[in-house]
């Protein structure tokens, strides 16, 4: 068979063996709810260690939108019209899009490597020999756990980026206060929201997907557990902006 | 286990093995490195299946057995790992009560009882409270052990516990495997290539070769045996029907054809 076609059914075999995993994630995240100890634990790894990334990141994409914003905006005469912009590019875009890349790269990656190692040291199979399932105590909770942490991520950075497109907005540029906040408030609406959180929650499920389905699967070498790092990264990211193009195309 | 076949990746690990274990005794399993031994006890606990022949544990064929089911016999059953395996991110004490916590709803305090009285078997008390990272190799295979005790299996399988140990630590175990099956009465089955440790605690000796069980008996029986092959395993000969060199062309020829290009 010629290269193109290995390819194909190599990636083919992947695509399943990832869907296969995901309905048994799925399976085992109903009975991880029963366990709140670990997935607390997992929440707090994947959402609370990432929060300082999340908001110096967020606060700085606010900053950018708000110069950039200002200069296109002032050539038309309606920079008041600053928070509109900022606050539908933020909540639509840019906050479930950065937030999920930088979740792939700062708790995916922390992920994969976690559970590879643990597959490498043998500590899965010792799971399974003391007859605890290692899809359940170990997978589910930390699938879970990043699925919950994404919306909340994606929120606090929609905020920070408002507060530091504001910052320079009004203290820098000289924008009316009173305008930006108000302008801000009649714009968004609650489906502006809501495609955002939509937005946040697929990429959770995608990058948590892909973070512990290459640690799990991880080859038990130190190579094997870097590659599959690697991989982690790539395929969250890349899936993430193509996940994004056909949620915004959907929600138009 | 009967005339068990079973072959990884085109290769065949075992053809038409046959063994048995008894209950109450410490079962010695021998042979080369990469001779199946590890795979051997990944047949016992259910990880793989024969692909021929029957594997029966406490009177069940595990290929039959349904995944609750497999897991049910695992709970009888108790394997210390070569490298421990213990879970790198709780202290000892809360990976020896792993398994009780998983399995059990006693109230903390009999579980600080019990995985107590198993540190102290093992001689690790003190330890409770270290990371699996602050402990030598001897220890955490001692830990290991007492997590492999704390659910009282009815069996013990070892793998390679001998393995880089330093001669302290080698004494302790060997003692500890003796102990573990007289004084609580647990099967054991011991897999490794170290045949002088092996032949003190052993009662029963098999060595396996070549994808079946070469040889059985008591470890003397096994020493004094006439076939050649065995006779080479246990004296640690190079020459001799087990080939010590991989296959390859005459040294000679390919070191002057070499020279020449």
């Amino acid at each position: 068979m010629s290269n193109g076609g290995n390819y194909l059914l190599e990636g083919l075999r992947r695509l399943g063996s990832v869907a296969l995993f995901l309905l048994q994630l799925l399976g085992q995240s109903v009975l991880a709810l029963g366990r709140p100890s670990l997935l607390i634990a997992q929440i707090y790894n994947a959402g609370a260690r990432s929060l300082i990334i999340i908001m110096l990141s967020g606060l700085f994409v606010g900053m950018v939108l708000g110069l950039q914003g200002y200069d296109l905006l002032q050539r038309f005469g309606s920079e008041e019209a600053l928070g509109i912009a900022a606050a539908l590019g933020l909540l639509r875009e840019l906050a479930p899009v950065v937030t999920a890349l930088l979740f792939a790269g700062r708790a995916g990656t922390a992920l994969t490597s976690e559970i590879g190692l643990m597959r490498a040291t043998d500590q899965l199979t010792a799971m399974e020999i003391m007859a605890v399932d290692p899809l359940r105590y170990v997978a589910a909770p930390r699938f879970l756990g990043g699925v919950i942490a994404m919306p909340l991520l994606t929120a606090i950075f929609s905020l920070i980026g408002l507060y530091g497109a504001q910052l320079v907005g009004v203290q820098l540029m000289g924008v009316d206060r009173g305008t930006f906040w108000s302008q801000t408030q009649g714009a968004v609406q609650l489906h502006d929201v809501s495609e955002g959180m939509v937005k946040s929650l697929v990429f959770g499920v995608a990058c948590s997907l892909i973070a512990v389905h290459e640690g799990y699967h991880a080859e038990p070498t130190a190579e094997g557990v870097g590659l599959a790092t690697t991989r982690t990264v790539v395929a969250s990211s890349v899936l993430t902006l193509l996940l994004d193009y056909v949620l915004t195309a959907a929600f138009l | 286990m009967r005339d068990v076949h079973y072959a990884i990746g085109g290769r065949q690990i075992f053809t038409g093995l046959d063994l048995t274990v008894r209950r109450g005794r410490i079962t010695a399993i021998m042979g080369p490195s990469g001779g199946g031994k590890t795979t051997l006890l990944k047949l016992i606990t259910g990880q793989v299946f024969a692909d021929r022949g029957s594997v029966r544990v406490f009177g069940q064929d595990v290929a039959a057995l349904g995944r609750r089911a497999v897991y049910a016999l695992r709970q009888r059953l108790g394997l210390l790992f070569q490298n421990g395996a213990l879970l790198t991110d709780m202290d000892v004490f809360d990976n020896v009560a792993f398994p009780v916590r998983e399995h059990s709803d006693l109230p903390e305090t009999l579980i600080r009882k019990l995985v107590l009285t198993k540190l102290q078997a093992v001689g690790l008390r003190g330890a409770a409270h270290l990371m699996p990272a602050e402990l030598s190799g001897g220890m955490a295979r001692r830990v290991a052990l007492a997590r492999a005790i704390v659910m009282d299996p009815e069996m013990l399988m070892y793998d390679e516990p001998f393995v880089g140990l330093d001669p302290i630590s080698l004494g302790v175990i060997l003692r500890l495997i003796k102990q573990m099956n007289s004084a609580l009465g647990i099967t054991s089955i011991v897999v490794s290539h170290d045949v002088k440790e092996l032949a003190t605690i052993a009662d029963e000796s098999h060595l396996l070769l070549d994808g079946r069980i070469a040889a059985s008996g008591t470890p003397e029986q096994l020493r004094t045996s006439g076939s050649p092959a065995v006779h080479q395993f246990m004296t640690g000969d190079a020459e001799g029907p087990v080939a010590f060199n991989y296959p390859a062309t005459d040294f000679t020829q390919q070191l002057l054809a070499e020279s020449d290009e």
